[in-house]
């Protein structure tokens, strides 16, 4: 029931006595302030975290190859380990569905010119399988496809950047590119979530790159993603295995550390993941100390209002205000002046998170905002407050005799 | 109007007790003026608040207009309040962030009154106490006299049936006092029931009967040849 003559009395008792008013709202306003920028931070936190790994499948595992640091079944220690297609054929057929995708890659670094236009790019050699692995965003034209594999087709895939780069602003997509002296056709132009420079590579098929430049079957790096049905300590054991197979397929020592590095992504993210929620949880207990601070400073400052308004009060008992009418009275007024200042407080908050966002990259702080969520939670949990801090001196004014309220002092 | 029978009221102090009314008896007609006299501390203002409903009493009667006044829970006391009863205080206690005419709304809001019909019965009232002109003035705009003009006002807003006024002119001038004086015999002539407290022998004297406080008792209780006040002012 929305009463307007009930709070025009609001209204006016809170612009009448705007110091009063201001003073129990800064207290809200600064900590919701304080909740906002700190959960901002906290969310900017964890998409910096959550980014490292937006660029890659989260099930990847990269495997490469080193140089090996001891001696083993008459080989030397120092020996070069050099992967080759048949180590990829392998790894690919003698594991089963355990292996969802996989690719090998072979790195050059070209200059690429198209008319005028030139520059020096990332070129990765890779199986189709690669686009998964990546995450590569295709939006125009295609991937590299088993088919140019077979053919050893002389096509590339370029990223976004070096459409724009290259071409000026005009399509790409059917040109040929000049690599290293040798024309490619531009099958495919890519984005990618993982920044720039992934932004900035070249794509070609694995078996181009190897006849071309060099005429062997070497491979620089093996990546693969395991089957995500595996729990997270199956596919530790999975890379455990891997490595063990491996380092016996090379004749490498089973302690040697370094000539065949197996790296999988599910470490590195589980640990993140446990970080950020150490991060979150802190945050939360900071966040909801400075709620509760709030609402510890509304409630005192409420008492201490009422307790000025104690003469007031009598004189509206003396013409007649029942005990529930002080209470609704002083409560409304309780959960607007929070609700306000918080809301304030809230808005304040998510400019500057707002203004200051960009300039925090590098402490490690992306994007910092806050949800929806958060901001409906808080509100309701102002309106409670707001309540509860009214409510417990309003009820106490209220049972006060006029008598005593009206005495003199 | 009003029937009190043997009314104590003491007030704890400490582990001992201050025995403040030691057994009042007093009756109260309807349209009577009448004074409540006597020294400082002799329970004058503890008398009238309990008549006026702001304060109990420990033992004893008090039937107000046919309505025995005992153990009324706070909600049935607001209703009589703001029924029956005005009140007109030493210290004026109008709220000092509204304005008269809004003082003299608020006890018609706790009437449940619309906006505009309190507007009007405030404004009439105010023109009652000749202060129409100063409806938006602030309490502190106002000299004594008529912020005590504002509260009868007030008081009168409502239209109680009785009006109970503590020292109503214990802050004012007497040439001020004569006025208010003046005001509440017009009042009076016009059949409302007053009660005042003062302890001023000329302010008692514009009454029509005078009871005197004393150890907690009536000590005298008599009817006075009422001096007007309008030729004073
Ligand atoms: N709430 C209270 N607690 C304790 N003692 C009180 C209380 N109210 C009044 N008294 C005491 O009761 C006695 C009577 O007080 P009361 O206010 O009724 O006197 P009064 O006749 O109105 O005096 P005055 O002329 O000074 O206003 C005084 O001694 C006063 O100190
Ligand atoms: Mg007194």
């Amino acid at each position: 029931m929305f009463d307007l003559d009930l709070w025009r009395e609001i209204f006016q008792s809170i612009s009448k006595n705007k110091l009063r008013s201001l003073l129990s709202g800064f207290t809200v306003s600064f900590a919701i302030l304080l909740f906002t920028l700190l959960f901002g931070i906290a969310n900017g936190l964890e998409n910096t975290f959550n980014g490292f790994f937006k660029d890659d499948a989260q099930n990847s595992i990269f495997i490469r190859p080193g140089k090996t640091t001891k001696p083993h079944k008459g080989f030397k220690a120092g020996r070069k380990i050099q992967f080759k297609n048949e180590d990829y054929e392998y790894l690919k057929n003698d594991f089963g569905n355990k292996v969802q995708y996989i690719t090998s890659r072979v790195y050059k670094n070209f200059m690429a010119s198209y008319k005028n236009e030139k520059n020096t790019y990332s070129i990765r050699a890779v199986h189709p399988d690669h686009q998964y692995l990546e995450k590569t965003l295709v939006y125009e034209g295609r991937y590299i496809s088993a088919k140019d594999l077979e053919e050893e087709s002389k096509v590339v895939v370029i990223g976004r950047l070096v459409e724009e780069d290259l071409f000026m602003k005009t399509v790409a997509l059917g040109k040929y590119i000049n690599l290293g002296g040798i024309q490619y056709k531009v099958v495919g132009v890519y984005r990618d979530d993982g920044g720039d420079n992934e932004e900035r590579m070249i794509y070609m098929p694995i078996s181009t790159a190897q006849k071309i430049y060099g005429n062997n079957d070497y491979v620089d790096q093996i990546n693969m993603t395991y089957n995500p049905a595996m729990s997270y300590n199956e596919a530790l054991s999975f890379s455990k295995l891997l490595t063990k197979k491996l380092k016996e397929r090379f004749d490498v020592a089973p302690k040697d550390q370094s000539a065949v590095r197996v790296r999988n992504m599910a470490e590195a993210s589980k640990n993140v993941n446990q970080m950020t929620t150490v991060l979150s949880v802190l945050i939360i207990i900071i966040g909801m100390g400075t709620l509760i601070a709030g609402i510890v400073g509304i409630a005192n400052i409420m008492i201490f209002v009422v307790k000025e308004r104690t003469k007031e009060l009598g004189i509206r008992k003396a013409l007649g205000a029942t005990p529930k009418s002080i209470v609704t009275m002083i409560m409304l007024e309780s959960v607007l002046v929070t609700s306000l200042a918080g809301y304030f407080g809230l808005l304040v908050g998510m400019g500057l998170l707002e203004l200051i966002g960009d300039s925090l990259k590098e402490y490690f702080i992306t994007n910092p905002s806050v949800s929806t969520n958060l901001i409906v939670g808080a509100t309701i949990i102002l309106i409670i407050a707001g309540a509860i801090a009214g409510y417990v001196p309003a009820k106490r004014a209220a049972s006060i005799k006029p008598i005593v309220a009206l005495r003199d002092e | 109007m009003l029937e009190i029978k043997q009314l104590h009221k003491s007030y704890p102090i400490g582990d001992s007790s201050l025995h403040v009314l030691k057994g009042i008896d007093l009756s109260v007609k309807e349209g009577e003026l009448v004074a409540i006299m006597g020294s400082s501390g002799s329970g004058k203002s503890t008398l009238l608040n309990i008549i006026g409903m702001l304060d109990e009493a420990d033992e004893g009667s008090y039937v107000l207009d046919g309505v025995p006044i005992k153990n009324l829970n706070e909600k049935k006391a607001a209703v009589y309040r703001n029924k029956f009863l005005g009140f007109i205080f030493q210290s004026f206690n109008l709220i000092n962030y509204k304005n008269a005419v809004e003082n003299v709304s608020l006890p018609l809001y706790y009437q449940g009154l619309g906006r505009k019909e309190r507007q009007e019965k405030a404004l009439f009232h105010l023109g009652k106490v000749g202060l129409k002109d100063w409806a938006k003035h602030l309490p502190n705009e106002l000299s004594g006299g008529q912020k005590q003009r504002v509260a009868i006002a007030r008081a009168l807003a409502a239209e109680p049936k009785l009006l109970l006024a503590d020292e109503p002119t214990g802050a004012l001038d007497t040439k001020t006092s004569y006025e208010i004086m003046d005001f509440i015999q017009e009042l009076n002539d016009e059949g409302k029931t007053i009660l005042i407290v003062t302890h001023e022998e000329d302010i008692a004297n514009m009454c029509k009967r005078v009871v005197r406080l004393k150890d907690g008792v009536i000590m005298e209780d008599k009817f006075v040849n009422q001096v007007r006040a309008a030729q004073y002012v």
